[in-house]
């Protein structure tokens, strides 16, 4: 077990390598002078040398991205170009939000997703199994930020029910932060939910058919029972791996959920920085959400092994 | 996926029981839904085709003195937009923009893809390297990494469309890639090798024909999610320019107004969960059809 963790962390190693690589070249396939484009039309000759050199970009091209290596080990991602402060530090002024809305999207998603797809697979051919999937369906087609407008239109701007954008600190009280992350959070783990509850459907429906199933049925174990105890738990191990992904996949949709809220976040900065051309920001955020992508799905794979005893990697 | 496009071969005998009503009916659900999706399709490539003929007006004339109109104001079937353009005719020629990049981005994903998993799949030496650039790629969210890519190429539509592209290769490559060391061990391949055919005609005529199948049905998807790609990347100001009358930009536009007209972002939202629905359906259908067995997991 131990042996397996500790392999799995070393063949991390190379793929986070690759990712930086890719991020770093990201910057440098850019066809035009970054600094040309930072500095506009007007820029002397001797400004753009100035802050060529200030950036670095002066250097051989291997140079430039073993330094970039040296203070990426360092826990130093750059300074943004715009906002004149550490990369790092931009990104952590922001991370409240993205994180908060990632968890409520997530809950939004499972316990909607997963209970949907039960429902489905023990009531096939129902109302309940057809209904839902139609709607499950109608979630993974429509685009994300579609169902938040819809959203702010009819509970915000209609209804007045919640706030339709902006977003309240913790520190200011946990209900208005609540109110303020509710629809977004719906925006952003509805169409996860729809894609959970197409997939536990599908996986209930492998396991109600196998022969134990029967076995436990024939020997009259109770109907619920055999639903939440013998279905389900064999169910759950495919499962585990989507359910666990879920937060990395909606971190990434969070860019495009904040931007319709207009939430202060990681994901509205990246946008920001992209359109003001702000590379090392872009470069720095880039990264790290790359970085915790990887490393919950280290953390998903891990706990595979505890909840299904019959793997064993050796 | 690829499990259960190999296996499929091998577990045709053990289909699940069920009765032949049961079976019938499955299957007349199942293609009814792929039947609904083809028609959307075929509506969609039609209106895409003709409008330059259903169109009243033209997509991307300003008009200051006719902003925001109603639906069915003056002649604007769906109303004017802020800048008093006709909503109905960006609407129609919304349709190509969608219908082009969703196609460029399954035609960049699927060649390129193809081209690494088949070289990844049949060279062993160069395989685990391909296949971390791949990881690599995968280690980013699909957008963020599509966002990036933007950052660097500039607003265009082809550059929306090669972003799109690369953001899905590595699932079209590690498909094949694993199709095709499937086919690499079957006594055809063998048997053109002993033959002494050269590599590239073995690859060619022999194990890319075999791997059509499941490619097709992710085309299907990557289409679908191309189509919803571009209208995120354009919504959040970094797609194609402002001037292309794309769905995304439309809502992107659109969002601004919904206090004072709501109606704005509902033409081009139906209209692209309609088109990206009847992709999915279709998609499903294709992977029913070729493969029952094939697991619902996407």
């Amino acid at each position: 077990m131990t042996a397996y963790i500790v392999r799995r962390l070393l063949l991390m190693v190379p793929v986070m390598l690759l990712v930086a690589v890719t991020t770093f070249f990201l910057l440098h396939m850019s066809p035009g002078d970054p600094v040309a484009v930072l500095l506009g039309p007007d820029a002397t000759v001797e400004q753009v040398e100035q802050m060529r050199a200030a950036l670095g970009l002066n250097e051989p091209l291997p140079l430039q991205l073993i330094h970039w290596f040296g203070d990426l080990l360092r826990g130093d991602l750059g300074t943004s170009i715009f906002l004149n402060k550490p990369v790092t530090e931009a990104i952590l002024e922001r991370a409240e939000p993205t994180l908060l809305l990632t968890l409520g999207a997530s809950l939004v998603a499972i316990l909607i997703g997963v209970p949907l797809g039960i429902l489905s697979a023990v009531r096939r051919g129902s109302l309940v199994d057809t209904g839902s999937m139609l709607v499950a369906m109608l979630g993974i087609s429509m685009p994300t930020f579609w169902i938040g407008l819809n959203l702010i239109l009819i509970f915000a701007v209609t209804l007045r029910w919640l706030p339709a954008q902006g977003y309240q600190p913790l520190a200011e009280g946990f209900g208005s932060t609540v109110k303020y992350l509710l629809l977004p959070s719906i925006t952003l783990g509805a169409a996860q939910a729809a894609l959970l509850a197409r997939m536990t459907r599908s996986m209930m429906l492998e396991v109600l058919s196998e022969d134990y199933i029967r076995t436990a049925r024939a020997k009259g174990v109770l109907e619920r029972r055999v639903v939440l105890r013998h279905a389900l738990h064999n169910a759950f191990i495919p499962l585990v791996t989507v359910i666990g992904l879920t937060f990395a996949v909606l971190m990434g949709g969070a860019v495009i959920t904040e931007q319709v809220f207009n939430i202060p976040g990681v994901g509205r900065l990246l946008v920001q920085a992209v359109l003001r051309r702000d590379f090392p920001l872009v470069q720095g955020i880039v990264l790290t959400i790359a970085f915790l992508y990887v490393v919950i799905n280290l953390i998903v794979d891990v706990l595979y092994v505890f909840l299904d005893p019959r793997i064993r990697y050796g | 996926m690829v499990v259960g496009q190999t296996g499929a071969l091998a577990s045709v005998g053990k289909r699940p029981r069920r009765s032949v009503a049961q079976h019938a009916r499955y299957l007349a659900a199942r293609h009814v839904s792929g039947v609904i999706g083809a028609v959307g399709i075929l509506l969609v490539v039609l209106v895409a085709l003709l409008a330059g003929i259903l169109a009243t007006h033209s997509p991307t004339a300003t008009d200051a003195t006719n902003r925001l109109l109603g639906v069915g104001v003056d002649g604007h079937l769906f109303g004017t937009d802020n800048l008093g353009r006709d909503v109905f005719s960006r609407t129609v020629y919304g349709t190509r923009v969608s219908l082009i990049v969703g196609f460029g981005v399954s035609l960049v994903a699927i060649v390129a893809g193809v081209a690494f998993g088949l070289v990844a799949g049949y060279y062993r030496r160069v395989d685990s390297l391909l296949m971390r650039l791949m990881d690599a790629l995968m280690a980013f969210p699909g957008i963020v990494l599509a966002i990036g890519i933007m950052a660097v190429l500039g607003q265009s539509l082809v550059n929306v469309i090669v972003a799109l592209g690369i953001v899905y290769m590595p699932r079209v490559a590690r498909l094949v890639r694993s199709v095709v060391l499937g086919l690499r061990e079957r006594q055809f391949v063998e048997s053109a090798r002993a033959l002494g055919l050269p590599d590239r005609r073995i690859l060619v005529r022999h194990i890319l024909p075999n791997t059509w199948s499941p490619v097709i049905v992710q085309a299907t998807f990557i289409f679908a999610e191309g189509v919803l790609g571009e209208a995120a990347l354009s919504f959040l100001g970094i797609g194609p320019p402002p001037t292309i009358p794309s769905w995304g930009n439309m809502l992107g536009e659109a969002r601004q107004f919904i206090r004072e007209a709501p109606l704005l972002m509902i033409f081009p939202g139906t209209a692209l969960t309609l088109m990206v629905l009847s992709l999915n359906l279709v998609g499903d259908g294709i992977r029913d059809l070729l493969d029952p067995r094939l697991r619902r997991r996407l």
